[in-house]
Parts: C-alpha cells; sequence; structure tokens
C-alpha cells in the first residue's frame, strides 16, 4: 500500500472520470433517462471502431468525432422506434444498444487484422496502464499521462457545459413543456447532452472501458438521490462519491491484484446498498424509520 | 456454397448439435422474453443477464474448471440475487425503476469484472473459456453441455405452456387475477426463476451482454403482426430460432467470428422489417392511413365549403376565394381540386369553381354530418350551441352512413341545426 506518483495519477484520472460522469448522470437520472445512458455507452462502439479504422489509431480526433456521432445516431433511433414505429420505450432502448453494439463486435472481428483493437480493452479498459502511456510532444518535452490529459480535458469541457447551460438544463429536467413554452429549445438541450455523454463514454474508454462508464453515469448519482433531492447537493455529493471510489477502488484492486475500473464500480456499488439500506423504508416493525407511515387525512 | 450444404444438410453431428441448441434456447428465451416485453419490464432481462457474470466467476472458483453444472447454478444464484434487489429497491426507495435496473446492472458486471481480471491473473489455464460468456460462442457449445442446457430449456417452455393462463393475467391484469384469487405473488415469482434460467442459458450462445435483444426483439418484432398472445408467443420463437440460425451459419462460415452479434443482427434487421412493413401497424402502413386520412379531409373541406358558397345563391367561387378559406393548405387543396375535377364532381369553368350535380349530393351529406352531429351534442349532450362545432368538423370525416342512420332516427329528422342553418336531405330543394 503506497502512494506515490503513479497512484496519484491513476487516483486523479480515475476521479476526474467519475465526477465528469457522476455529473452527467444526475441530469440522465432526473430525466429518468439512465438507460438511454447505458444505452448510449453501448452504442458508441461502432464509432469507435470506424474511427480507429478511418484513422488507424485509437487516440485520433476521428475515433471520438466516430463515438459522437453514434451516440447522436442512437438516441434518435431510440426516439425514432418510440414515436414512428411506436415501440414501448424500454424494448426501444433494448433493441437499439444491442443492434449497435452487435455491429461493433462484428466490425473489431472483421478488422481484427488491421486494428489492433482489443474488444476487452474497449469494453472495461485499464486504467493501470495509464503511467506508461506518456504525452510527449515532439521537441521531446514530457507532458504526463495522456489519458489523464484527456480526462482533465474532458472534466473541463463536461463543467464548463452545465455551468453555462445550467439553467437550461435544469428547467428542461424538471418541467420540460414549461421549459418549451419559455422558449428554451427541449429537443437541442437534449441532444446536447447526448453529445456529450457520448463525448464522455469515447473519452473514458480507453481507461474505464465503454461499459463501465456506465456504472460511473448512474451509480453515483442515484447513491446521492438516495440521501438528497435538491440539485446542488445532489451534485456536490456525486463529485464526493467520485472521488472516495477512485480512491478506494485503486487501493482495494492493487490490494487483491484486479481491475482497478471494475473495483471502483464495486466500490461505487457498495456505497448504493449501503445507502439504500439506510435510507431504504422498512417495513413497519423492522427499522421504524419508514417515512410512508400511513396518513390520517383522507 | 459448399459451406452452404455441408451446414445446412447437418452432415456434421456437431452442427447438428449446435443448430438443436441454439434452437431450443432460441424459443425459451423468446417465450420469456415476450411475456417479460408484454409487462414492460424488457430491461430487467438485461439487468439480469449483465448481473449473472459474477456468479459464473464463482461457479468456476468453486468447481476450479469449467463445469457447466457450477456454473449455470452461480449464474442463477447471482441472477436471482440481482433480481431481488431490484425488486427490493423498487419497493423502499424512490428510485425510478430505470436507474436502478442501470445500476443493479452496472454494479454486478463491474464486481464481475473484478472476478474475472483477478481470475484471469491468478494463471488458471481453463480460464480462457469464461471469455466466450461475455461475447457468448455456440458453436463452442459441447455435446455434454447440451443437455443440461436443452433440459433448462424444455423445462421452460413445459412450465411455461402449463401456466400460461396464469402468467397472461400476470402480464394483462394482475390486479384482476388478485381479486379472483390466483397467488399473484407467486406466479410473478416463477416467472422471475424462468426469466433467470432463460437468461442463464442463453448467454452461452449469444452473451452476457447482448442477451437482452434475445429476450427483447423477438417479442417487439412479431408484435407488429399480431394482437393474440399464442400466435405471438409462435411468431417471437420462430424470430429467434432463424435469427439463431443464420448466425450459427455465418460463424460457422467466416473463422473467428462470435455466433451472438451475427444472431442480435439478424433478429434487428427482422425486427426493422417488421417495424417498417409490417401491414398491420407498421411504419408504412401508418404513413399511408395517415395521408389518405389527411386527403379526405381536405376534399371534405373543400366540397363543404362550395356546398355553402351554393347555399347562399353565390353559385360558384374563384380560386383566390377557395384558397383564402385554407392559407395555410394551399398545395393540399389544389390538389384535391385537381382530383375532384377528374372526378366529375367539381366543374372548373371561367367563372370559378363550382360543384356538379354528382358533387352536391356528396358535399351535401358532409354538411348534413356536421349539422346533424351539431344538434345531437346540443340535444343530447348538453353542449352550448357554440361549442359544437369543433367536434363536428373532426366528426364529420368519419361517421358511417348506418350512424348517420341512427342519428336521423334519434334525432327525429331534425330541421335546423344549432345555429339555425338549415340541415340539407337530397329531397330538399336548394
Amino acid at each position: 500500500m503506497t502512494f506515490d506518483t503513479n497512484a496519484f495519477l491513476i487516483i486523479l484520472t480515475g476521479a476526474l472520470i467519475a465526477i465528469s460522469c457522476g455529473f452527467l448522470g444526475v441530469f440522465l437520472l432526473l430525466r429518468k433517462m439512465s438507460m438511454t445512458g447505458d444505452a448510449i455507452s453501448h452504442a458508441v462502439l461502432p464509432g469507435i471502431v470506424i474511427g480507429f479504422f478511418v484513422s488507424g489509431s485509437q487516440r485520433s480526433l476521428e475515433v471520438i468525432i466516430g463515438a459522437g456521432l453514434l451516440g447522436i445516431l442512437s438516441t434518435l433511433m431510440i426516439d425514432a422506434l418510440r414515436k414512428k414505429a411506436k415501440v414501448q420505450l424500454d424494448a426501444s432502448i433494448g433493441i437499439t444498444f444491442t443492434l449497435l453494439f452487435a455491429i461493433g463486435i462484428i466490425l473489431i472481428n472483421l478488422f481484427a487484422y488491421k486494428v489492433d483493437l482489443d474488444q476487452e480493452c474497449v469494453l472495461y479498459g485499464e486504467i493501470a496502464y495509464l503511467p506508461i502511456d506518456l504525452w510527449i510532444t515532439p521537441s521531446g518535452i514530457n507532458l504526463g499521462p495522456r489519458v489523464t490529459w484527456l480526462a482533465g480535458l474532458n472534466f473541463f469541457l463536461v463543467t464548463g457545459f452545465i455551468y453555462l447551460l445550467f439553467k437550461e438544463l435544469s428547467l428542461t429536467s424538471f418541467d420540460e413543456h414549461f421549459s418549451s413554452a419559455i422558449g428554451i429549445p427541449a429537443k437541442g438541450v437534449n441532444l446536447a447532452l447526448m453529445s456529450m455523454v457520448s463525448y464522455t463514454t469515447v473519452s473514458s474508454f480507453e481507461s474505464v472501458g465503454a461499459i463501465l462508464v456506465v456504472a460511473l453515469l448512474v451509480v453515483p448519482p442515484s447513491t446521492a438521490y438516495l440521501w438528497t433531492k435538491s440539485l446542488i447537493p445532489l451534485l456536490r455529493l456525486t463529485a464526493g462519491l467520485g472521488i472516495l471510489i477512485a480512491i478506494l477502488g485503486y487501493y482495494l484492486a492493487y490490494w487483491i491484484d484486479s481491475s482497478i475500473a471494475g473495483m471502483m464500480v464495486a466500490v461505487a456499488g457498495a456505497f448504493f446498498f449501503c445507502s439504500a439500506l439506510i435510507k431504504g423504508n422498512w417495513p413497519l416493525g423492522i427499522g421504524g424509520t419508514s417515512k410512508s407511515s400511513p396518513a390520517f387525512d383522507s | 456454397m459448399e459451406d452452404f450444404l455441408y451446414f445446412f444438410t447437418f452432415q456434421d453431428p456437431s452442427i447438428t448439435w449446435v443448430v438443436m441448441g441454439i434452437t431450443l434456447l432460441g424459443i425459451g428465451s423468446a417465450y420469456v422474453g415476450t411475456f417479460s416485453f408484454l409487462d414492460k419490464k424488457a430491461l430487467l432481462g438485461d439487468a439480469i443477464s449483465h448481473a449473472v457474470l459474477p456468479g459464473i466467476c464463482l461457479g468456476f472458483v468453486l468447481a476450479g474448471e469449467k463445469d457447466p453444472r457450477y456454473i449455470v447454478t452461480g449464474a442463477f444464484l447471482s441472477g436471482a440475487l440481482a433480481t431481488f434487489l431490484s425488486s427490493w429497491l423498487k419497493q423502499n426507495t424512490k428510485l425510478s425503476e430505470d436507474s436502478i435496473i442501470a445500476s443493479i446492472l452496472s454494479i454486478f458486471f463491474g464486481i464481475g469484472i473484478v472476478a474475472l481480471t483477478a481470475l484471469q491473473k491468478s494463471g488458471n489455464p481453463e480460464i480462457a473459456g469464461l471469455n466466450s460468456f461475455i461475447f457468448g460462442n455456440a458453436i463452442g457449445i459441447a455435446e455434454a453441455d447440451l443437455f443440461l442446457y436443452g433440459g433448462l430449456s424444455l423445462a421452460i417452455l413445459l412450465v411455461l405452456s402449463l401456466f400460461l393462463k396464469e402468467f397472461r393475467l400476470m402480464v394483462f391484469d394482475p390486479g384482476f387475477g388478485k381479486a379472483i384469487g390466483f397467488p399473484m405473488k407467486g406466479i410473478r415469482f416463477i416467472f422471475n426463476v424462468l426469466l433467470i434460467l432463460a437468461v442463464v442459458i442463453g448467454i452461452q450462445a449469444i452473451g452476457v451482454v447482448l442477451m437482452a435483444a434475445l429476450l427483447i426483439t423477438p417479442g417487439a418484432a412479431a408484435r407488429f403482426w399480431t394482437d393474440r398472445l399464442q400466435p405471438l408467443l409462435l411468431l417471437a420463437a420462430f424470430f429467434s430460432i432463424l435469427s439463431g440460425i443464420l448466425g450459427t451459419y455465418v460463424s460457422f462460415v467466416v473463422p473467428q467470428m462470435p455466433t451472438g452479434p451475427w444472431v442480435v443482427v439478424f433478429l434487428s434487421l427482422i425486427a426493422l422489417i417488421s417495424f417498417i412493413f409490417s401491414p398491420k401497424s407498421g411504419i408504412i402502413k401508418r404513413f399511408i392511413a395517415r395521408r389518405s386520412y389527411l386527403n379526405k379531409t381536405h376534399r371534405d373541406h373543400l366540397m363543404k365549403a362550395l356546398f355553402k358558397a351554393r347555399e347562399v345563391n353565390q353559385g360558384s367561387m374563384t380560386l383566390e376565394e377557395i384558397y383564402a378559406l385554407y392559407p395555410f393548405h394551399k398545395k393540399e387543396i389544389a390538389h384535391s381540386l385537381q382530383l375532384l375535377t377528374r372526378q366529375g364532381l367539381v366543374i372548373q369553368d371561367s367563372q370559378g369553381v363550382q360543384l356538379s350535380s354528382l358533387g352536391t349530393s356528396d358535399a351535401m351529406r358532409i354538411v348534413r354530418l356536421h349539422r346533424l352531429w351539431e344538434v345531437y351534442l346540443n340535444e343530447f349532450m348538453n353542449i352550448a350551441p357554440d361549442h359544437v362545432h369543433e367536434s363536428a368538423e373532426q366528426m364529420e370525416h368519419l361517421l358511417t352512413p348506418e350512424l348517420e342512420a341512427l342519428l336521423e332516427q334519434r334525432l327525429n329528422y331534425p330541421a335546423l341545426d344549432p345555429h339555425q342553418e338549415t340541415i340539407p336531405r337530397e329531397s330538399h330543394d336548394l
């Protein structure tokens, strides 16, 4: 159990990713769109593969653009299935993400001879290799791990996005009709949020993997939501949880020698279940903290 | 082509086994999935299929090798835990269903990844097989495993068919079922057990991530072809088998290609075709129906305007006058005008547009329906005369001759509508 530069960098990166995801996740949670976030994180896979194939590198702009486009495409497809084809929402989500994810896996296998893209790496990433992967400028100056810079940029963009569009995001989350009535383009705000989710997914997939991004999108906000209902405390608590998850996840994974990203999720899960146990309504007679005690006003 | 013949003539006994296996588990998951689709709980299956991963690892650790019995048991137990937790959270916290499902799914999957990575680093050579659970590998199903998976599939089918009535109640009207004395909680429990079993055996072929497709997509696609439960189940099973066999074929022909993704692609293709082309409620069908209804309303409005012009003894209307009445639908009105002229219902000459004698009786009917409906609303529904017009604007396109006769009879052939306008009839001289 040591604390050195590598540990610090990994924890910093993990915390940055967890906070970016958590902030976006709060708004997904309030819009009851957590499963859409899940769907996007699966659906960006073909975009990543195509971008990779076109540019030949995992760290190119094409990958981010491809994933962003696929993320938007998946929200549009879910919407089209629901509104145009009248398929119920849960089935639209299920059909969309499984199809796009399947295409992604097929593409990986088709291009396997050309593209060094490991499907396991895409799915659950490996944050532990981060200190080896350095960003070195053409003149030879070592600027530190590339992934940390990416996570920092992502964090900066996500907080900037939420800071600038805070009013629009909260209004459209709580009362879509009212926000449309006072002239906020609810659909546009929604698409912008979904693009941010896709961008965050793709920028984090190398380190925590496309599927584990969804855990960081959903679990810390849900945990925080069990404790508070107001928006600002919700965001603060989510950020705090993100930092805790990164620290504990790193050391526990180090201890049993396993996947750091997976352990971060397991820690998040532990927080989630403990919160649910404490804040959940126990049946009368066991806990006695039931908030839904029968009212006598009827 | 040779591959095709080799595959579909089942010369190779292992192909026969694989096809049999994928058929059985396809039917099982399509049946269970269709019920959970109708129950609007389609994504619970997705959560369960991600959640079995820790159980698979646990089963592996306990058995020390890839023993299907241990793995199925472990997977079942962790799937059951996930199901229990999600229903507990649903009842006892304020979280919404989708965030519960997304949380359970990702937490269990994360724990599974931790266990899988730890096992991989432990250096056991048998571990390589465990990866196939993530993406599925139908070709890799051994003959011995098949009896276990096939038997479980058959058990699922048997229970579902025996308790068809009970599950039907659970999906469509659990309140009624409870009222007439069915143990709805027990029925839901059995159903959840079946769902978890279907997931556990399905992931062999298709993998944990894509299992949701095998549950959701066949039912969603079949729903576009029928409204009845039994044909729905059969059709869903058929779609599932078809894409299962096609997917297996592709992964047999193309080396290094996993089965699961191809099964999902074929299933989704079937679903998309159903959504677009279904003659019952497909996108094209509904588009055409909507177009023809809109055309009818524009046509009806035009005829009505011409009839009213004649009522005030104006005879014919100029094109400008007509367009001024419908400033937002010029194109549609011009189109209907063309159509009506071709059908001989409307005459266009130098003075303008007017109804032909054939068109007059048609237009008269529309105006009559409109005014009859206004009388009906006013007299039978006690709606004030200044509120009846809007509803009549819609009903004039919909009332059938039978309803018209009934209205006439009920209202005793009224002469005037609530706005004191004459209700035109054939015998009536204009």
